[in-house]
């Protein structure tokens, strides 16, 4: 892999960019692998690469059975933050936003991580106390989180409705500054580039249709649209189609799979400096690269793998957008689209070992699996590789619907609860 | 926005007057404290989560009020049918039944059209 740098741009300025190589290989699949992981989005590309640089796994194959980060990686609205409440997810997240910190000089790419804070608005007195809680289990923790007053959040976002008169009149902010945004497409293209140097196989259009187990249980490789793979490991991550992939291994695990939207603007001059986030009246926006705002909308109440949504449930986002920000009234949008999200009973995310021997699942990320994809997929590639899981996912586990030992995280994102 | 036939109104509503009430037909153990955890795990978290068809239930919340019993199909939305509450699981109609799947979204916005 020639490694990208501003030299690297000079040398192919002068020969008309003849020499930028593929950035992934596209082999044919070898008859079997040490690990397959099934699904390339961030989260199995990045196990698949931290298998092979932390663990010395390179024998593994990513399988897709559409375009690489064609799924909820490429549909999501790219917010990051770690302000939690309980240890469990402070510690998967934490560990996730530091990772998207130095992710661009790890990969060689830059996945443009934007650290220009989360603020999250407080409409009322539960708000405030909830925050308030939010912020100090923060920064016991070691996690920055503050409190801010109306006027201080309308300084940091001058195009804020702060009035008392407003339909949602705000009584605080809660900013996560080290919070933020990357580019998503970035993310998945970057651990591609990666992992593929490091000799991973990323092999897309190719479904998974069975997962083929030994005479003890245990998984003896997948069978796909292009033929059967043998292996010794299977890892999912596979999103909103968990349910489906983990059935074909006879295991069924409590999610339900949910259409989520978002929808982005025309492009517009700076405008917008941070991320905000409503959950009381349900919206989130930032404001991207390009200048489009990016707006994510509400989850459909029923289960679905349509991609679609509901009209109403976005018409409700813009109608608290428009309130809380008055001067984008007149804004037009511009794409709407939907990703189908993996939700879990306690809105924590699943990840470990499962009945099955050799099959290990990394799903439930719900609407909040960007911003874990580093810590999620450094954790699962570990999980992977020992067999067991990392002191930091350890509470993770599909066992936690039996013993009850939930991690009811209510502020996994508004769209959920 | 779905528009559900509520089988107690006969009458086709607005999904906005519906609440979604998950998967049906789901029994509660008759001696709930006698079952082990892992039989309580299963009564109580696990479920299908089927693309495809799908038993669901659903609760005319802003009408009768009542809860009620479909099937619908998850890839394209469509509802095949609706029956009242505690009839036992109900078998497609004809047409239902051979109605085959649409994949992608633009297939299914060509069946809206």
């Amino acid at each position: 892999m020639r490694k990208y740098s501003v030299f690297a741009i000079a040398r192919e300025a002068m020969r008309a960019h003849k020499g930028w190589e593929a950035q992934w290989a596209s082999p044919e699949p070898r008859s079997s692998y040490d690990v397959v992981i099934v699904g390339a989005g961030g989260h199995g590309l990045g196990a698949a690469y931290y298998l092979a640089k932390e663990h010395g796994i390179t024998n593994v194959a990513v399988l897709e059975k559409g375009w690489l980060g064609g799924g909820n990686t490429g549909r999501n609205t790219t917010i990051i933050r770690s302000n939690y409440l309980y240890e469990e997810s402070m510690d998967i997240y934490e560990h996730s936003l530091k990772l998207w910190e130095s992710l661009s000089q790890e990969l060689n790419y830059n996945v443009m991580y934007s650290p220009r804070g989360v603020m999250m608005l407080s409409h009322n007195t539960h708000d405030m106390q909830s925050f308030k809680r939010h912020i100090n289990a923060n920064r016991l923790y070691g996690i920055d989180n503050e409190w801010l007053t109306p006027e201080q959040a309308k300084a940091l976002v001058p195009v804020l409705d702060i009035s008392k008169t407003a339909r949602y009149p705000i009584n605080g902010a809660a900013l996560q500054r080290r919070g933020g945004t990357a580019r998503h497409d970035a993310v998945a293209w970057g651990y591609a580039r990666a992992a593929s140097d490091r000799g991973v196989h990323i092999i897309q259009n190719c479904e998974v249709t069975g997962i083929r187990r030994g005479a003890n249980g245990e998984v003896t490789g997948v069978e796909t649209t292009r033929g059967f793979i043998g292996t010794k490991k299977i890892g999912v991550s596979a999103a909103g189609h968990s349910s489906v992939v983990m059935e074909m291994a006879g295991v069924r695990v409590p999610l339900h799979s949910n259409p989520l939207q978002a929808l982005v603007s025309e492009p517009l001059k700076p405008i917008f400096p941070c991320v905000v986030m409503s959950n009381t009246v349900h919206a989130y926006i930032s404001q991207s690269d390009k200048g489009e705002l990016v707006i994510g909308a509400g989850t459909d109440q029923y289960n679905s793998y349509s991609q679609t949504g509901g009209l109403q449930i976005i018409t409700h986002t813009l109608d608290a957008i428009c309130e809380l920000f008055p001067i984008f009234r007149r804004v037009k949008m511009m794409r709407q689209w939907g990703g189908i999200t993996d939700n879990t009973p306690d809105r924590s995310p699943i990840q470990g070992v499962t009945p099955v021997p050799g099959l290990f699942v990394n799903c439930g990320w719900g609407t909040g699996g960007f911003k874990a994809t580093p810590g999620s997929a450094n954790l699962f590639a570990h999980l992977i590789a020992r067999v067991e899981p990392h002191r930091l996912a350890a509470g993770l586990t599909l066992d936690r619907f039996r013993t009850g030992r939930l991690i009811d995280e209510a502020a996994a994102a508004a769209v959920a609860h | 926005m779905l528009l559900i036939h509520c089988p107690y109104c006969e009458e086709d509503r607005s999904e906005l007057e519906f609440r979604w009430a998950g998967e049906a037909h789901i029994a509660r153990p008759e001696n709930i404290a006698a079952i082990s955890d892992e039989e309580f795990a299963e009564y109580f978290f696990l479920r299908n989560n089927e693309k495809g068809l799908t038993y669901e239930r659903w609760r005319h919340i802003h009408g009768c009020g009542r809860f009620f019993n479909a099937a619908r199909d998850t890839v394209s939305d469509r509802f095949l049918m609706t029956y009242k509450a505690g009839l036992p699981k109900q078998a497609l109609p004809e047409t239902g039944a051979s109605e085959k799947t649409v994949e992608t979204y633009e297939a299914t916005e060509g069946d809206a059209r």
